[in-house]
């Protein structure tokens, strides 16, 4: 199986990364690669296995409904590539009329 | 005396508690040795005057008698790992500039025990290879070197800690393992690293790659001095969901040499075609200094291997796509200058930010658990990871750890295997069954191959049994005697 060049660009898109028109096809070669090698998977027999999403056989474990951090605002935002008045600040969401 | 950074740290330990020398001439020397190889490219931040600070220190509780575990050693700290107020980049240009605001358990675990940080340690760009090529901040070199004095690399994608520690730079390293970034570079460097048991060391403060697979873990020249390395960062940490809230057993203390009615399991299916001989070779050897030792040598099968990397390579990239959605231009980190909307700044602050290899993973994690294909890839994945699991499960139903080669080949020249990702997945062929287990295991020099580069044996044990890892990796170790060194090192001394 082969990635067309409408499913790259849907993948790209949901990956939210822009891609060249030039590299669609040379992204397309490779993930085709990778999917193929694993499409090997399909020899083995798994209609009775249980699927392991974590090795972790714990419950994750409940604390108090409390609050224990917060109230440092000015931490949160110090990488903030733009920020303003204790906001994240980010292009134009809502296009304005008119 | 020994050259202060070629001490181990059991015997740097020793020497500090007699006054031998202070944490600050042990700091300043290894200060003076990553200035001296900067060519090896270990580090993307060096931090002298953090390291000075904390050996200053630790000189004042060696002074009152109330140092800590590892107190006054020096340490190279991943790029993985954050720092509060040490830039941490996962050596990609999306984080440049990226100041924490907080330390990561494991590096706070370090801190309390009095370990001295030098500097963040390169690595593959958010710990994506194995060979230390895909660092926005440029290639690791390894310290050893063909005859030829060809560059290779140090194995990824722990590469700048595994050359720190191998160059006699650092005495230890952090370092994480998601699909053998601990083992496989331990391996290429000739040194010895251990990936401990899922839940033993805190995910918490760790740049994410794939969570179920991310294990933080130690770097150092010998088995011991990983034990006391983990030891030190290994506990529960409630910011972590998955930390274990289980003691830590004392690791040095479980090293001791007596393999006397251990039984070893040697799987066939690690016995690949077209693995260099001395490789076979090598293990058989390993095999046969664990049987004069005392133990049992047990023919074992853990049928599922083959298709461990395949999995592998559908889980990791699922769990990376949601892990990087994060890096947006919006909270921290690189953010596109030439974007106009909102969505248009997210999809080019990412095309700008991230490389090639992690641009790859993320859209093969993108596919995987799209509409439509997520049951056929993502849900077999993890059939596939159960059956692993069970195949080892079954497996230590009669023997107490296995034996295996760490790595399919020795170190290899910077540059190669670059032209096919698969190629490259390879490398991890005999690692990546671990991480999707959970299960811990160390790689340990064991020889060198005809090229005199390192080759390391893999010792894997049950769940929560680190113990016996150790106790194993140290008669392999005590049996193989591996005192070569670095031509690095080596031409320094001359």
């Amino acid at each position: 199986m082969s990635l067309d060049e409408q499913t790259v660009r849907k993948v790209a898109r949901l990956a939210n990364i822009e891609i060249a028109d030039s590299d669609v096809d040379r992204i397309g070669t490779q993930l085709s690669g990778i999917l193929q090698w694993v499409e090997q998977l399909g020899e083995v027999d798994t209609d009775n296995v249980e699927p392991l999403a974590n090795v972790v056989n714990i419950d994750l474990h409940l604390r108090e409904d409390e609050v224990t951090d917060g109230d440092c605002a000015d931490k949160v935002l110090a990488n903030a590539p733009e920020e303003t008045q204790g906001f994240f600040v980010v292009p134009k969401v809502v296009e304005q009329e008119g | 005396m020994t050259e202060l950074t070629h001490l181990t740290i059991e015997d740097a330990l020793k020497g500090l508690k007699n006054k031998d020398f202070s944490a600050k001439e042990l700091a300043e020397a290894h200060i003076e040795a990553m200035e001296g190889a900067r060519d090896l490219n270990a580090f993307i931040v060096e931090t002298p005057e953090i390291a000075l600070k904390q050996a200053e220190e630790s000189d004042k509780r060696y002074a009152s008698g109330d140092e800590g575990l590892l107190d006054g050693i020096p340490f190279a700290n991943k790029d993985l790992f954050c720092t509060e107020g040490t830039q941490t980049t996962a050596a990609s240009k999306i984080l440049e500039g990226f100041v924490p605001q907080y330390t990561s358990t494991v590096g706070q675990n370090l801190a309390d025990a009095g370990a001295v940080m030098l500097g963040k340690a390169n690595l593959d760009q958010f710990a994506m290879g194995s060979s230390n090529t895909t660092s926005a901040f440029g290639n690791v070199i390894n310290p050893w070197k063909t005859s030829d004095g060809k560059d290779l690399v140090p194995g990824g994608s722990s590469g700048g800690s595994a050359a720190a520690v191998a160059a006699r730079i650092s005495m230890g390293a952090t370092a994480t393992d998601t699909g053998g970034s601990i083992r496989q570079p331990a391996s290429f460097c000739g040194i010895s690293g251990i990936k401990p048991t899922y839940g033993r060391c805190s995910r918490w403060g760790v740049v994410a790659f794939s969570s179920s697979l991310d294990h933080p873990g130690p770097l150092a020249r010998t088995v011991k001095d990983n034990a006391l390395m983990l030891q030190a960062m290994a506990g529960y940490d409630p910011k972590d969901s998955t930390s274990a809230n289980k003691p830590v057993p004392d690791y040095a203390a479980a090293m001791t040499g007596d393999m006397k009615g251990m039984k070893i399991g040697i799987p066939k299916e690690y016995r690949l075609d077209g693995m260099p001989e001395e490789i076979g070779k090598l293990w058989d050897q390993g095999a046969q200094w664990l049987k004069e030792a005392g133990a049992e040598i047990v023919d074992i099968s853990l049928p599922h291997t083959k298709y461990a990397l395949p999995a592998y390579y559908i889980i990791a990239p699922a769990e990376a796509s949601s892990n990087l959605a994060r890096y947006d231009g919006v909270k921290y980190g690189h953010r596109s200058k030439d974007a106009e909307t909102l969505a248009d700044m997210y999809a080019k602050t990412r095309a700008e930010g991230f490389g090639d290899e992690v641009q790859r993973r993320i859209m093969i994690g993108a596919y995987v658990l799209s509409a439509g294909y997520y049951d056929a890839y993502y849900i077999k994945a993890q059939k596939i990871r159960r059956l692993i699991l069970n195949d080892f499960e079954k497996a230590y139903e009669t023997v107490d750890a296995i034996l295996t080669p760490t790595a399919p080949s020795a170190a290899f020249p910077i540059g190669e295997n670059e032209d096919d990702p698969i190629k490259m997945y390879l490398n991890d062929v005999f690692t990546v069954t671990a991480n999707l287990a959970g299960v811990p295991g160390m790689s340990v020099p064991a020889g060198l191959d005809a090229n005199g580069l390192p080759l390391g044996l893999q010792i894997l044990g049950k769940a929560w049994d680190e113990e016996t890892v150790f106790k194993v990796g140290g008669v392999i170790e005590e049996a193989a005697q591996f005192n070569a060194m670095p031509q690095k090192v080596m031409s320094k001394a001359a």
